[in-house]
C-alpha cells in the first residue's frame, strides 16, 4: 500500500498548478467567460501543449498513458482554478468512451486529434426522462442501408454546443429501461437533422439539449457493440464520477483557503473575526469535510479502474455520496463565514459554491448513490447479510 | 499510489488474522461480539497471549520489546485485532505510560516498568483530569511538595479509568504553583497501594463502574518515580495525548459494529419484513459506512505519511481522527438501537449474565442500550470534540485565539 504521489506525479502536479497559477486568476477566468463558447481557446491549446489533453490515452493510441491518479491531479487543479474549458466533456467523458469502446480505427482518428487540441467532443448520455439512470434511453437508432438512423432527444449535454463530434447513446433493441440494447454513436456536431440548443449552466459552463431527427450515422460511427454498450457507459460514468470528486476537492480546498484568509483579515468588534471561537469551530468543521473528501476521493480514484462492476460501483457511490454531503456542509459554511460579500457575483466564493452544487447533480446525487450503495450491500460486513439469508 | 497491500503485507495480515482467531479465548470473543465490556482478567489474559507471541507492544521500539513493523503493518495489526474482535492490548500501560517511560524515563525506570507493562504485571491508569481541570487541564491543582527524597502529594484526580483495578497511576501534579500554569507541572508514577491513596469508583449512567475518583492525602512518592525533569510534565502530557495514536479513530471497531448491525438486522423482523431488506434502513447504514470508509482512508493517509514526517511532527489530517471516529461510533450505536427496537427497554446487568439468567427479549439485546449510553463518553474523553476543534483551528488553520 502506498498513498503518496510518485515523484513524477508530483512534478506533473506542480506543472499544472504553475500553468494555472500564471494564467487562471479569477480575473482571467472572467475574461475567458466572454470568449466564444464561454471558455478560452488559447488555454485549450496550452493544455494540449503540456500534454493534459492526451493524458488518459495510452501511448500507443497517441496519448500519454496517465491513469486515474493523473486524472485526479488534473481535476483537482482544475477545480481549484474553476476552469471553464471542456476537459471533462472531451477528455474524461468522450475520451473515456473512446478508450473503453472505440475500434483501433476510431481511436486513430480521434485520439491524436483530441491530444493535439484539434477536436472537441461531447457525450450525450442523458435524456429528459432519465435523471441518473444511464440505461433509461428512449432515443432510437434504426439500422438502415448499412448505417444507422437516429431519432430522439438528448438533454444536458455538457459542452454539446461547442463539440465537433457528439457521442450519443441510443436504443437499438429492447424496452426503454433495459440495460441491453443500447448503442453508442459518433455523430457530427453539424450533421443534417441534428439541432442544438445551447445554454449556460448555473455555474457558467455550457450545455446543450440536442434533438435528432433522422440523423444518419454510418457503420464506422458505431462505438463497440451496437446492442451492448451499456457496460462502457457505466464504466465511463464511474470514472467520471471519480474525476468529479477530485474536481470538487480542488474547489473545497480553495474555498477553505479563501475563507481562512477572510477570517484572518476581516475585522469586527475591533478584532479579526477568526479569533471568535464559534467561527473557529465552523472553520474546523470545514477542514474535516475537506479531509474526508480528499480521503474518499483517493479511494474512488484507486477503485475507478476496477473491472468488477459491483466492487467499483460501491466505491464510486460511497465517494460521490460523501462528496455530495461535503460540498453542502463546507459550501454552506464558506458562504456564511463571508457574510454579505460571499453573496456577490464579483467575489469568487459564490462561483465555487455554484460549481460544487452542480457537481452533486452530475452522475447521481447523494440520495441516488446512497440508494445504489445500499442496494449493493454496503461497504462492510456484507457477508453478515448473506449468512443470514 | 496503490491502495492494494503488497504480497508481504497480505501474508502478514493473514498471519495476524489466523493467530487472533485461534489464540483468542472463545469466551472473550463472544463477550465482545455481544457488545459487553471485557473484564480486567479478559484483557490481561489476551495481552499475555500477545506478549508470548511478541505482539503485545508492536508500536514500541524493538529494544524495549516492540517490533520493527512498518506503519502499514502496525495498522493491519490493530485492524485485525479489533475486527476479530479482540480487546485492545491492556490500555493505559501499553499505550500511554509505556511510551512516556521509554522516551523520557531513566534506565532504572525502563528496566523495572517496561517488562511489567508488557506482561501486565501492573495495571495502569491515567491521573490527569481533576474536578476543576477538565478541558483546561493545565490548571490542575494536585500538589507535590518535596520532602527529602520524596514528594508529598495532596489532591484529587477524577475520571480515572478502571482505577479500582489498577496497581499504578501516572499523574500530572503541580510542583511549582508560580508562573505560567503549564510550566509548573511534573509527571509522577504512583503506586496505588501507597498509604494515603483512596480510590472511589464512579458509576456511569449505563450502570458500569468504568471510572473513579482518586484522592491523595499526604502520599509519599519517591523522587525516582518522577519521569523526566521537574516542571516539564506538560510536555510529557502532550506527548501522551498526541502520541500519533491513529487507533483513536476506532475504525476496526466500527467496521465490526457495522457487520454486527447487518447480521442482527438480518434476523430481525419489522412489520413482517426483515429489517435488512428495508431500503430506508439500508440507506441509513450506508450513510454511516460512507463516512467510515472516508475515515479509514484518512487514517491510512496518516499511516502512509507517518514515516515521512519529522519526529514529533503531526499530520494535520490526524486531528480529525478522533472527532470523526467518535461521530461514527455514536452513529453505529444509534443504528444498533434502531435494530433492537423495543427490547432496548429491559435493564440486564453483568450480574445477570454471570448467573446465566434467561435473557429478556433476544439474547443479544441486553447490552445495546448501555453501549449507546456509554458511547456518549467518546466525544468527551481524551480532549473533547470542542478542544479538538480548538486545536485544528489554532495549529492547522492558523486562527489565533486573541486579537493580533
Amino acid at each position: 500500500m502506498d498513498l503518496n504521489l510518485s515523484e513524477e506525479q508530483r512534478l506533473f502536479k506542480d506543472g499544472i498548478e504553475r500553468l494555472l497559477g500564471d494564467n487562471y486568476s479569477f480575473a482571467d477566468r472572467r475574461k475567458y467567460l466572454g470568449d466564444k463558447h464561454g471558455f478560452s481557446e488559447s488555454m485549450w491549446q496550452r493544455y494540449a501543449e503540456v500534454g493534459i489533453l492526451g493524458l488518459p490515452f495510452s501511448e500507443t493510441e497517441g496519448g500519454f498513458g496517465g491513469g486515474a491518479v493523473e486524472t485526479m491531479i488534473v481535476m483537482e487543479s482544475f477545480g481549484k482554478a474553476l476552469i471553464l474549458e471542456p476537459y471533462f466533456a472531451t477528455v474524461v467523458l468522450a475520451g473515456g468512451v473512446l478508450r473503453y469502446g472505440a475500434s483501433d480505427a476510431q481511436k486513430a482518428k480521434f485520439i491524436p486529434a483530441i491530444t493535439e487540441g484539434n477536436v472537441k467532443l461531447a457525450f450525450a448520455y442523458a435524456e429528459p426522462q432519465s435523471r441518473y439512470d444511464l440505461f433509461d434511453v428512449e432515443t432510437l437508432a434504426r439500422e438502415d442501408a448499412g448505417g444507422w438512423v437516429l431519432n430522439g432527444t438528448k438533454s444536458l449535454v455538457l459542452h454539446g454546443e461547442a463539440a465537433d463530434k457528439i457521442i450519443v447513446s441510443a436504443r437499438t433493441a429492447g424496452d426503454p429501461r433495459d440495460k441491453d440494447g443500447i448503442g453508442l454513436f459518433l455523430v457530427d456536431g453539424n450533421a443534417p437533422g441534428l439541432r442544438r440548443r445551447g445554454y449556460p449552466t448555473q455555474d457558467a459552463l455550457r450545455a446543450a439539449d440536442i434533438t435528432l431527427e433522422n440523423v444518419r450515422v454510418n457503420a464506422a460511427g458505431v462505438i463497440g457493440d451496437a446492442a451492448g454498450a451499456f457496460p462502457i457507459i457505466s464504466r465511463v460514468a464511474d470514472e467520471a464520477s471519480a474525476a468529479l470528486c477530485a474536481e470538487a476537492v480542488g474547489c473545497l480546498a480553495e474555498m477553505l483557503a479563501t475563507t481562512l484568509d477572510y477570517l484572518k483579515m476581516r475585522k469586527q468588534f475591533g478584532t479579526p473575526i477568526g479569533t471568535f471561537q464559534v467561527l473557529q469551530h465552523r472553520a474546523a468543521d470545514m477542514f474535516i469535510e475537506l479531509e474526508q473528501s480528499r480521503s474518499i476521493t483517493l479511494y474512488a480514484t484507486m477503485m475507478a479502474g476496477e473491472d468488477d462492476s459491483r466492487i467499483r460501483e460501491r466505491a464510486i457511490s460511497a465517494a460521490k455520496a460523501q462528496i455530495g454531503q461535503s460540498v453542502k456542509t463546507l459550501g454552506r459554511q464558506a458562504i456564511q463565514l463571508h457574510g454579505g460579500i460571499g453573496m456577490t457575483m464579483e467575489y469568487a466564493i459564490g462561483h465555487y459554491f455554484k460549481h460544487i452544487t452542480m457537481i452533486d447533480t452530475l452522475f447521481g446525487d447523494v440520495d441516488y448513490h446512497l440508494s445504489r450503495l445500499a442496494a449493493l450491500g454496503g461497504l462492510f460486513g456484507e457477508e453478515a447479510i448473506e449468512q443470514a439469508n | 499510489m496503490d491502495l492494494n497491500f503488497t504480497d508481504d503485507e497480505l501474508a502478514f495480515r493473514d498471519e495476524v488474522r489466523a493467530f487472533c482467531r485461534s489464540a483468542l479465548p472463545t469466551d472473550i470473543r463472544d463477550k465482545l461480539i455481544a457488545g459487553r465490556h471485557p473484564s480486567k482478567d479478559d484483557k490481561v489474559r489476551w495481552t499475555r497471549i500477545l506478549a508470548q507471541k511478541g505482539w503485545a507492544v508492536p508500536h514500541w521500539p524493538v529494544e524495549y520489546g516492540g517490533t520493527d513493523w512498518s506503519p502499514v503493518k502496525q495498522h493491519i495489526f490493530s485492524e485485525e485485532v479489533s475486527q476479530t474482535p479482540a480487546p485492545e492490548p491492556a490500555g493505559s500501560g501499553i499505550n500511554l505510560v509505556g511510551p512516556v517511560i521509554y522516551t523520557f524515563g531513566t534506565e532504572t525506570q525502563k528496566e523495572y516498568f517496561l517488562p511489567r507493562i508488557i506482561n501486565v504485571d501492573d495495571w495502569w491508569c491515567e491521573g490527569f483530569s481533576e474536578p476543576d481541570a477538565g478541558s483546561d487541564l493545565a490548571s490542575l491543582k494536585t500538589r507535590a511538595v518535596r520532602d527529602g527524597n520524596h514528594y508529598v502529594v495532596n489532591g484529587q484526580k477524577i475520571w480515572t479509568t478502571l482505577a479500582q483495578y489498577s496497581d499504578w497511576i501516572f499523574c500530572l501534579v503541580r510542583t511549582n504553583p508560580d508562573g505560567k500554569k503549564q510550566q509548573g507541572i511534573s509527571f509522577l508514577l504512583i503506586n496505588l497501594k501507597t498509604p494515603g491513596v483512596t480510590v472511589r469508583p464512579i458509576q456511569l449512567f449505563d450502570g458500569y463502574h468504568e471510572v473513579c475518583e482518586v484522592f491523595f492525602d499526604d502520599v509519599r512518592v519517591p523522587l525516582e518515580n518522577r519521569v523526566g525533569e521537574e516542571n516539564r510534565g506538560w510536555e510529557y502530557a502532550k506527548f501522551v495525548l498526541g502520541n500519533g495514536r491513529v487507533t483513536i479513530a476506532c475504525v476496526g471497531l466500527s467496521k465490526e459494529r457495522i457487520r454486527r448491525i447487518k447480521e442482527l438486522a438480518s434476523h430481525t423482523k419489522v412489520s413482517g419484513d426483515l429489517l435488512i431488506n428495508r431500503p430506508d434502513f439500508r440507506k441509513k447504514v450506508a450513510a454511516v459506512e460512507v463516512q467510515l470508509k472516508a475515515l479509514e482512508m484518512t487514517q491510512l493517509r496518516v499511516v502512509a505519511n507517518s514515516s515521512k514526517l519529522q519526529k514529533d511532527a503531526q499530520d494535520p489530517a490526524s486531528s480529525i481522527l478522533k472527532i470523526k471516529g467518535s461521530e461514527i461510533q455514536q452513529a453505529t450505536a444509534e443504528l444498533l438501537m434502531d435494530v433492537v427496537g423495543p427490547f432496548a427497554l429491559p435493564y440486564q446487568s453483568e450480574e445477570d449474565f454471570k448467573h446465566q439468567e434467561p435473557s429478556i427479549g433476544p439474547e443479544w439485546a441486553g447490552p445495546i442500550a448501555p453501549a449507546y449510553f456509554n458511547g456518549r463518553k467518546v466525544p468527551i474523553y481524551s480532549g473533547s470534540d470542542e478542544i479538538q476543534k480548538n486545536i485544528i483551528a489554532k495549529v492547522v488553520l492558523g486562527l489565533s485565539s486573541k486579537s493580533a
